[in-house]
């Protein structure tokens, strides 16, 4: 399991420097770096085990069903790959910590790098590709935020979206060609994917999955022609870049090619397209290299060169290539993350990384050109440092490669490319540390203090070491990683400085003489490359993106113009339109089902429906006319439910019914009473028209649907709960049993719903009772002739004298509920219309002062009485929500009936009355601000608690 | 009696969605009550008719219609309820907000939702238009 315990550390970690960044900056930094040790030291303790050949493997099932498990992984690889990533992250934190300016957020800097450092690891760790794939998606999002961490500078701004939009175009390539892959394999996982080397290559989907891979492999590790984002990824503060680029993001995608080395290499497809674009790469790397004069895009460029020859081996395809491939990554890493904390290093002490304003540093730096003049020569390829090794290595396979049967152009190409490599990294040297002492730096350079050069210098150690011992500092490692890569067994190799004089040995002299000649003729050669094209990446990318945002704008302003009628009718249009293709296709002609023969009641019901609905349609602009309208439609519903057997449903709808019309009655008091004339038909008669005829083919699409279904026998789940709601639930209202016991979950989210709906309310609400809407609300005037009696006696009276009524009919309905229609449902509504009464017939100021419920708290507390039910059974080990009841005894009462359903109906009491009282008692409430008028004297406005002779005074 | 249950649920329909697609909040909200009888009476129609066979268990009851589809149109029209609340409480916020009671935004592509209809004091013509404007140069 520690292996899990290695990916998941630095997202552990991630969640500290934001807060330890308050013990100080010393305190952030030391958080991070030890959970990346930590992570490290697991890592290592697993080093024995790899040593041996022994792969390690933890996880769990996730998604099983998806084939998505979280299974990691580790072999000679993987070990390699977290190590570089881990040691090398080690190293970057330390220098971070003196890098980063006093007023750059150290916190959320750390936070970043933790994310990205445990997505690189999750990358490399993965089993399974799925996760793999997570994991790599990661990485572009977190690079995103390193990159654009100076968020002031918009080159930082830029390089990232770059880089994100680059890299996560190859990413959901990616996607595609890894699940073409799993598909082919039959596992998500790569250690059987590994297994199915002759199935995939034979698959016709090879090609296309090889592709989608490769796209983002390349894309990742900024292979010809998507290079460009690498250079401008350079905004980055250096730490970033140094890690990035060095060791973790750029080679993500070199590290899945080695992945999948066994299963995809080897094939004419596989040789074509990954070595000849990593040699492209190389040769326009290296060259444009040359010619940088910002240190950082220097180095970056040379990533670019070195990235393309490490792909460039890979493509070969041969073992050999494999291990050099192999030993490169690993030298790269050492000079390239030395070389960048190194021109962090002149960036900060001299205040500029443009080497037209530099040079001469020699003498004023001496431990930082030490430094990079060791770790440079080793970029150029120059004995004895471990950059020589591997370059001899790559010139050797470059010479026994043909491309098209033709046996020179690699190597020739290749040995440019060393040229020019050469020439830029004795450039760096050259042109920064030699020649005289300017008196112009920005700031007067020194060393700078040893957190910023002794990690870097750490790694030059390593270069050293590894140049003049490889085959005992480097070798074991080099074996176990390049067994993973092959899968197979190892070429015959060596790793030594001298290999005797062959024709690798040949190439390099001729590279590092081109090279010398081209630094010392460097102004000549400069303005040969000066006088050409020079096509500039950027601009491209940000011509197509402008395209690109240009046409989604195009489409998106075409399609949504911000009218809700539209929308309704594109959605209206399209239901319908997906409700006929299915309905045309199958039978729809009547069924055989026997049919209720039609009562004259029933007629003359049906009769009132259909004109309401006409009614409502005709004089919609009439608003209040509308409500009474659609009130007796849903009357004329209610007595269908009574009608047809669905008394629970009567009840429910009724009371729903009165209580959605006084809220609507309410708002209509400040909405206008009337639609304006341009709602008219003869105002727009098209739109009428088209409204009109969408409606009729909804409408007559629903009809024929019903009559459809109507006409035929279905069958039900019904006899399951017929049969067992006496025993199992206890009641013989089966719709009760039903909503409280067998589907209680549904209701419990139900009151739920209802209880944030109220809560939404009363945000809206409560909202216009402060500033400006207020404002104007006590400035209103009804629209409306208002009587001069506010509180109509009778009406008081009337209410009050129903109040202990409504309330005893609502017990009575929530207590028989279980066996007869009725239920928490409908009790809860009688009791709010009830209630309710109160607050319209008497004044909001009456009925708050006497109804002192916290409708909030009534809302919770129903909610957490069902939660409780339900967590009680969980705690006598029976499924949330599982009801008992039993049958006890009262002398008086008789034989009578307790079930925990009861209790959960009380829940959804509460949480109903709490929702419907929460919304009506503030919309009444909006009342009291529209003005203060006059308060009538008469004696019809009378407060009968208060006493008459008060009221007199 | 089937026909007349099918011919209502369409006729619900074809009014609902017809008041659905009008410019104003209210005549939308009056759509929307409609559509919900609709689906309801649909819903409940999916466990077929019966008269007089109520789900109540009973020693004398010789058979009963469907219950489930009671049970989720009951909780359906509890629901919708507190939809049709909702929209009751925005669109009367989204008035006293704007002055204006278009289902669009003011300033928008259609020509009615320019029109104002501002019966609160203190207001004049053509005023939430320009400051809708205003608005959003400002999150420009």
């Amino acid at each position: 399991m520690s292996l899990v315990l290695i990916v998941l550390l630095p997202f552990v970690g991630a969640l500290l420097p934001a807060l330890m960044i308050r013990a100080g900056r010393n305190a952030c930094a030391t958080s991070t770096f030890t959970f990346t040790l930590l992570a490290f030291a697991l890592l290592l303790s697993h080093a024995p085990a790899v040593f041996r050949g022994e792969v390690v493997q933890a996880g769990w099932d996730w998604l099983p069903a998806l084939g998505l498990n979280a299974n990691f992984f580790l072999d000679g690889l993987g070990f390699f790959f977290a190590g570089l990533i881990l040691g090398i992250g080690l190293l970057i934190i330390v220098y971070a910590r003196f890098y980063l300016a006093k007023d750059d957020p150290m916190g959320s800097f750390y936070t970043y790098l933790l994310l990205f450092q445990g997505a690189m690891v999750g990358i490399v760790l993965s089993d399974n590709i799925l996760l793999l794939l997570v994991f790599w998606e990661l990485t572009s999002l977190s690079s995103f935020l390193l990159i654009g961490y100076w968020k002031h500078l918009p080159e930082g701004r830029q390089g990232a979206r770059m880089a994100l939009a680059v890299t996560g175009a190859g990413g959901l390539a990616m996607i595609a060609g890894m699940l073409i892959l799993g598909d082919i394999a039959g596992s998500y996982n790569l250690t059987d994917i590994l297994q199915h080397k002759d199935a995939i290559q034979a698959s016709p989907l090879y090609l296309p999955a090889l592709l989608l891979i490769l796209a983002g492999c390349f894309t990742k590790s900024a292979q010809f022609p998507f290079h460009f984002w690498l250079p401008h990824a350079m905004a980055a503060p250096t730490p970033v870049s140094a890690y990035l680029h060095s060791a973790t993001m750029v080679k993500a995608g070199l590290f899945l090619m080695a992945r999948m080395w066994p299963v995809l290499a080897g094939t004419v497809e596989w040789f074509y397209i990954v070595a000849t674009t990593g040699l492209i790469t190389m040769l326009v790397g290296a060259v444009i290299a040359l010619f940088k004069d910002d240190l950082k895009g220097l180095l970056a460029f040379s990533t670019v060169s070195h990235l393309g020859l490490v792909t460039m081996l890979l493509g070969f395809g041969t073992p050999m290539a494999a291990v050099a491939a192999v030993f490169h990554i690993l030298n790269h890493a050492t000079f390239k993350a030395a070389l960048f904390m190194n021109a962090g290093i002149i960036d900060h002490e001299a205040g500029t990384r443009d080497i037209k304003r530099l040079g001469g540093l020699l003498h004023l730096m001496p431990v930082t050109a030490t430094l990079a003049m060791v770790a440079a020569a080793s970029m150029a390829g120059l004995p004895p440092l471990n950059g020589f090794l591997s370059k001899e290595m790559m010139l050797h396979e470059a010479a026994a490669t043909a491309w098209l049967g033709n046996g020179w152009v690699v190597p020739a190409l290749a040995t440019l490319a060393a040229c020019f490599s050469v020439a830029y990294s004795l450039r760096y040297i050259v042109h920064v540390f030699f020649g005289p002492q300017r008196s112009d730096y920005p700031h007067t350079p020194h060393d700078p203090p040893a957190g910023l050069w002794l990690p870097p210098a750490l790694l030059v150690v390593l270069v050293v070491l590894i140049g003049l011992l490889p085959a005992t500092v480097a070798g074991p490692l080099v074996a176990v990683v390049a067994q993973a890569v092959i899968g197979g067994a190892l070429p015959d190799y060596h790793l030594a400085l001298w290999h005797g004089v062959n024709i690798a040995l040949a190439l390099s002299v001729v590279a590092v003489v081109v090279g010398l000649g081209a630094l010392h003729a460097y102004p000549r050669v400069r303005a040969v490359w000066q006088a050409g094209p020079h096509p500039e990446a950027k601009a491209m990318f940000d011509a197509v993106m402008a395209a690109a945002l240009a046409l989604a704008q195009r489409v998106t302003h075409g399609l949504h113009n911000g009218s809700l009628q539209r929308y309704l009718a594109f959605a209206i249009g399209a239901m319908t339109l997906a409700g006929f293709a299915t309905f045309i296709g199958a039978s729809h002609e009547a069924g055989t089902r026997e049919l209720l023969p039609a009562e004259p009641v029933a007629v003359v019901a049906w009769l009132l429906l259909l004109g309401g609905c006409v009614l409502t349609v005709m004089f919609f602009r009439q608003r209040l006319l509308s409500v009474l309208v659609v009130g007796t439609v849903g009357l004329i519903v209610c007595v269908a439910f009574i009608y047809l057997s669905a008394p629970d449903l009567a009840l429910t709808q009724i009371s729903v019914e009165v209580t959605t019309v006084i809220l609507i009655l309410l708002a209509l008091y400040f909405l206008p009473k009337a639609s304006p004339l341009s709602s008219t038909v003869s105002a727009d008669p098209l739109r009428h028209l088209r409204d009109g005829v969408l409606a009729l083919i909804a409408g007559g699409g629903m009809g024929l649907v019903s009559w459809a279904m109507l006409t035929r026998d279905g069958s039900s789940l019904s006899t399951y709960y017929l049969e067992n709601s006496v025993s199992g639930g206890g009641g013989t209202n089966v719709v009760n049993v039903i909503l409280v016991d067998f589907r209680g979950f549904d209701t419990f989210g139900e009151i739920i719903v209802l209880g944030i709906a109220a809560l939404a309310i009363y945000a809206l609400l409560d909202g216009a009772l402060h500033g400006r809407v207020a404002r104007r609300l006590s400035a209103w005037t009804p629209d409306l002739p208002v009587s001069v009696d506010r509180h109509p006696i009778i009406m008081v009276v009337a209410t009050r004298v129903m109040l202990p009524l409504a309330l005893l009919v609502g017990a009575y309905i929530f207590l028989r509920g279980h066996n007869q229609p009725g239920g928490g449902f409908i009790a809860a509504l009688v009791v709010s219309i009830a209630l309710i009464m109160q607050y319209m017939a008497s004044g909001f100021g009456w009925a708050a002062q006497r109804v002192r419920v916290n409708y909030h708290a009534m809302i919770g507390a129903g909610v957490l009485i069902a939660a409780g039910t339900g967590i009680a059974s969980m705690v006598l080990d029976r499924p949330f929500l599982t009801s008992a009841f039993d049958h006890f005894h009262l002398p008086l009462v008789g034989e009578f009936e307790l079930a925990s359903a009861m209790a959960f109906d009380t829940g959804v009491f509460l949480t109903v009355v709490g929702a419907v009282m929460l919304a009506l008692a503030n919309l009444s409430r909006m009342g009291r601000l529209t003005g203060q008028r006059p308060v009538n004297r008469t004696a019809m406005d009378v407060d009968p608690s208060m006493g008459m002779s008060k009221e007199h005074n | 009696m089937e026909f007349l249950v099918a011919t209502a649920i369409g006729a619900m329909t074809a009014a609902g969605v017809y008041l659905v697609l009008r410019a104003r909040t209210f005549p939308v909200i009056i759509g929307l009550t409609l559509l919900t009888y609709a689906t309801n009476l649909f819903l409940f129609a999916t466990g077929r008719l019966a008269v007089n066979l109520p789900p109540v268990i009973s020693a004398d009851a010789a058979a009963y219609t469907d219950p489930l589809p009671q049970a989720l149109v009951l909780t359906a029209i509890v629901i919708s309820f507190g939809m049709t609340a909702v929209i009751v409480v925005m669109s009367l916020r989204a008035y006293l907000e704007t002055g204006n009671d278009h289902v669009d935004l003011p300033g928008d592509a259609s020509p009615e939702a320019r029109e104002d209809d501002w019966k609160l004091l203190g207001r004049k013509q053509g005023e939430p238009a320009a400051r809708a404007a205003a608005g959003l140069e400002e999150r420009a």
